[in-house]
This record gives C-alpha cells, sequence and structure tokens, in this order.
C-alpha cells in the first residue's frame, strides 16, 4: 500500500476544506493535503449559480463558483497537494487515513493533524415517510440543481417542491427560468424556512404559490410520477382531513433539510451532538480525538458560506498549530450551553485564553430581543430566526471575568 | 393604490405599505422600521432589478455548461428576454472566469461573464 506522510490532511474540498488547508498552510505546517472525491474543488458551490454568496467575505456578491474559483485560484498559489478523485474508506483515532483512487490504489496517509470537512447531504424521502408508490421523477432539490447546472438538463417540465429551504426556493426559480412550470412550494411550518430574499426574489417573483402549514401526503404515479396530493397540517403536524388538495406534475423535489455527513467522523470515534448531527469540538475546533479538527457543514449545516470560510480558518489554523506540536492543554475549560430559545452552539467548550466566536441558531422566530452570553456580553437584536445563523465574539478577557464553568447563551426579552 | 413590497435588507423582513398616486408616484410608505426599508421599497417599486445567472452550453470543457451572470443587475422585466438569448449561447473552452461571453447584454450596458473557469 502506498504510504504517505503529512502535517494536515483534509477530507473534502470544498469551500470548508479550502478555507481550513490554507489557514494550515499560512500557519506554517509545510505539507498540507487536500483530499476530495469529486473530479474538482469547489464542492456544492459549483452548482450554486445564483449570487449572494461573499457579501461578508469579499464585499460583493459573487455566485457559488466564482466564491469557490476565488478560493481556488489562492490554493493555486501555494505548495498545499490537492488528490482528486480520491475516496477516504476509514479515518482511525492514530490519525491514519485510507483512501482509495484509481491512480495509485489504495494509500495510507499518515497525518499530524486533520481536518474533517465533508459537508453535508440532503435529507431524502425515505426519511419523510411519504406514502405513495416509487416513480421516477423524485429528487432532492439538490440533486436536480446539479443536473440542471452542471449537466444541463432540466428532469422535469412540471414541478412541486416540499420543502422552502433556500435550495428549494432557488431551484424554485431556477426550474421557472428554464422553462418549468413551478406548480407549488410546499411547507410543514407557518413561515418559509429559507431567506426571506430568497422568498422574494424565487417565488414572489414569478408568482409562484407557497402553501404553509401544508405537506405532501401521497404521490401518484407508476412509472413516473403524475400528481401529489398536499394537505394543510395541525401544529403537531398532522394532515388536516378535507384540506386535500391533487397537483399534477412530473417532477416532485425535496428541500427538507440536510444533515453533516459523519459516517467517516463517528467510525473513528469522533463524539457527535444529537442536535447538530456533527461533532463536538472545543475553541480549537478540536472534536473529542486530539489532532482531528472538524468544520464547515460537516459540523452544523451553515447559510452563509462566508461563516464556513472564517470557522474553517480557524480550524486549519489550529490544526496546523497541532501538526507543529505548538498547542497546549488548557487549564480551565468552560461548557457552553444553549439556554432560552437556543437550538444549539458551537462551539461546546471554550477555554478562556484564546478569542472565541460562537454559532448558533435559535429554536424560534422573535423580534425585539437581546442576545445574552453568559452575562458577559448582550446583543441587541431586532429579528432572530431559525433561518439566520448568530454568531458572537467573545474575548479572553470576557470569558476570564465568567464565574462557574457553564456559558449559558440564551435569547433575552429586552 | 396601495402596494406591499417585503424588505429584504434584514432578517426584519418589514412588510412596507406604499400608497401610490395616479403616475405611480409613491405619495407615502409606511411599515418600515428603519431608513434602509425606504431606500429598498423606493428602488423596489422604481426600479425594481435582478442579477440574471443562468448557463450557456459549452464546448471543449470539462462540463457540458458554462455558468454565466450579468455582471450589474438588470430590470427585473428583462429576466424572461435574458434567458431567450442565453439559451441560445454556446462558448468554447478554454475559458477564464470573468471572460465576456455575450457583450453588451439586450442593449443594457452590462455584459454576461463567466462564472468560472472552463
Amino acid at each position: 500500500m502506498k504510504q504517505v506522510h503529512v502535517d494536515v490532511a483534509v477530507i473534502g474540498g470544498g469551500p470548508a476544506g479550502l478555507a481550513a488547508s490554507l489557514a494550515a498552510r499560512k500557519e506554517g505546517a509545510e505539507r498540507v493535503l487536500i483530499i476530495e472525491r469529486n473530479t474538482e474543488l469547489g464542492g456544492i458551490l459549483q452548482q450554486c449559480i445564483h449570487h449572494g454568496f461573499g457579501l461578508h467575505r469579499f464585499k460583493e456578491e459573487l455566485t457559488g463558483p466564482e466564491y469557490a474559483q476565488r478560493f481556488i485560484d489562492f490554493i493555486k498559489e501555494t505548495d498545499i497537494e490537492v488528490m482528486l478523485e480520491t475516496m477516504v474508506l476509514e479515518v482511525t483515532p492514530e490519525r491514519k487515513i485510507y483512501a482509495v483512487n484509481s491512480e495509485s490504489g489504495m494509500l495510507e496517509i499518515h497525518a499530524k493533524s486533520i481536518v474533517l470537512a465533508m459537508g453535508c447531504r440532503e435529507r431524502t424521502r425515505g426519511a419523510l415517510r411519504i406514502p405513495g408508490g416509487r416513480p421516477a421523477g423524485v429528487y432532492s432539490a439538490g440533486t436536480a440543481q446539479r443536473y440542471v447546472n452542471i449537466d444541463g438538463y432540466v428532469p422535469g417540465k412540471k414541478a412541486v417542491i416540499l420543502g422552502s429551504g433556500d435550495i428549494g426556493l432557488i431551484m424554485a426559480r431556477r426550474f421557472t427560468l428554464e422553462g418549468a412550470k413551478v406548480e407549488a412550494v410546499v411547507e410543514v411550518l407557518p413561515y418559509a424556512a429559507g431567506l426571506t430574499r430568497n422568498v422574494v426574489q424565487c417565488l414572489e417573483d414569478y408568482d409562484i404559490p407557497l402553501y404553509l402549514q401544508s405537506t405532501v401526503i401521497e404521490i401518484h404515479g407508476n412509472k413516473r410520477i403524475e400528481a401529489v396530493t398536499i394537505a394543510q397540517v395541525d401544529e403537531k403536524w398532522n394532515p388536516i382531513p378535507g384540506t386535500e388538495r391533487k397537483i399534477e406534475c412530473d417532477t416532485l423535489l425535496l428541500s427538507v433539510g440536510l444533515v453533516p455527513e459523519n459516517e467517516l467522523s463517528s467510525q473513528a470515534g469522533v463524539a457527535i451532538d444529537p442536535i447538530t448531527n456533527g461533532p463536538l469540538v472545543d475553541d480549537a475546533m478540536m472534536t473529542n480525538l486530539p489532532g482531528i479538527f472538524a468544520c464547515g457543514n460537516v459540523l452544523h449545516v451553515h447559510d452563509l458560506v462566508d461563516n464556513v470560510s472564517k470557522e474553517s480558518e480557524r480550524a486549519g489554523m489550529y490544526a496546523g498549530r497541532y501538526a507543529l506540536g505548538k498547542s497546549s492543554e488548557k487549564a480551565r475549560r468552560i461548557k457552553v450551553q444553549a439556554g432560552e430559545n437556543i437550538r444549539y452552539v458551537v462551539p461546546h467548550e471554550v477555554s478562556s485564553e484564546e478569542p472565541v466566536e460562537f454559532f448558533m441558531r435559535v429554536q424560534r422566530p422573535q423580534d425585539d430581543v437581546a442576545l445574552d452570553v453568559g452575562g458577559l456580553r448582550r446583543i441587541r437584536k431586532t429579528s432572530v430566526r431559525p433561518s439566520e445563523m448568530l454568531d458572537v465574539k467573545i474575548t479572553p478577557e470576557q470569558l476570564q471575568s465568567l464565574e462557574g464553568d457553564t456559558l449559558v447563551i440564551q435569547i433575552v426579552e429586552q | 393604490m396601495l402596494k406591499h413590497i417585503t424588505c429584504t435588507v434584514c432578517p426584519m423582513s418589514c412588510n412596507v405599505e406604499l400608497t401610490l398616486g395616479e403616475d405611480n408616484e409613491i405619495l407615502s410608505l409606511t411599515g418600515n422600521k428603519c431608513a434602509r426599508g425606504k431606500a429598498y421599497a423606493t428602488s423596489e417599486h422604481l426600479h425594481p432589478e435582478r442579477t440574471l445567472t443562468s448557463i450557456v452550453k459549452a464546448k471543449g470543457g470539462m462540463h457540458p455548461v458554462l455558468p454565466v451572470r450579468t455582471n450589474k443587475p438588470i430590470p427585473k422585466d428583462k429576466l424572461k428576454e435574458g434567458m431567450q438569448v442565453v439559451s441560445k449561447v454556446e462558448a468554447q473552452a478554454p475559458i477564464k472566469m470573468g471572460d465576456v461571453i455575450v457583450a453588451d447584454f439586450l442593449g443594457l450596458g452590462v455584459d454576461l461573464v463567466a462564472t468560472r473557469d472552463l
């Protein structure tokens, strides 16, 4: 088996892996390797051809491919190694990576530190338990996005979209622009799951109806999907009898959530947060396994790639530092706890020696509130939404003034 | 006449209500909680613009299509016409991000540019 020795191995060449590898190299790690299973770098950004990326990072609105291209161009200016079309099969707690590609066959990669940057995958029809047959024409929204934007064909003429997440909204516009008819977007929640901007620019601009508190209760068709039945739901998401309506369609797109892809992490023994479905990490973005770090959508699902880049640079920097033997035991560990109307917070544990940036999501929408960080900092928020991730920076000085070893982050009334 | 515009500047998503006169001019504007909402709703009413992003056919590259965009927003009511032009364009690899694929798109003074290398 071919043996490879590196300082930092980054698994995944999407936005997280790109930013992490650059940061690790900048920190001084000499051999940095990106392992990517696709034929090119950039990850899912390559199929997100719409614009709206990079407003924080580059102070301009870029498309997904443009955002990716900038990072790919940065990588090209360095000696960071890239292995494309290479599939990682296993990661061990001793930081060995078993991978395979058609050029070298099996590879055993010995890394001083590892960054997990595998991203997430889409929740599928199977997770929803929609009754009906198994006809063709039911796609996850991201799969349809790939067909349209990378492979160049539109997989249907008359679509219904279940779920109003951003990918579903974006695909409603893409299908419409490409000449297909989007009959409806159906959302189980009482509000749109995606960004308001996408509701306006992807649905309202094209008069596409959005049905809230509704869901698809049956898929009709044998070989190809012919129609769906939608119905309104009660607070417990049970269909309300008498509200059923049949909509003819040849395509059903599912935009019903993303799940971090942590098979490799779990197999290695990385502890997973049941809320985020991603690893538990400390303020260095390190998992419970020493020298194994995580960032981007494998850690928790983001809505802005700018945040992915920022978080991943942090992971990459600490991974680089770890590989150089420069990381030190932390004297004090502070547990981070999600309080009132906070669904989760990343990182899960911090020291009081480094500045830290917390990323979190609320459980439900609220207006005119404040985000309270363990009494150390309070930030006014005109509105908070589950679809919009919050972030807050805390200094070591602020952390040192904390009493006890638990930091509660919560939403409080103004 | 009344018109509603949802502000997209921040997550607050204010529902801005515009009272319009005979010539579509704005007589009054309410519901916005800040000045940015007023500016947004005003421009969204008077000259709504969008950036068009799509794909064009491509020959000789690793993918059969190339993602493109208008390098500036165009009037919203030109999107459909824009797509008709986009569907007929064919690009030839090698292409660099930023290469002009259609100059002076629809005669609007904006260019349709490539958004990746291919």
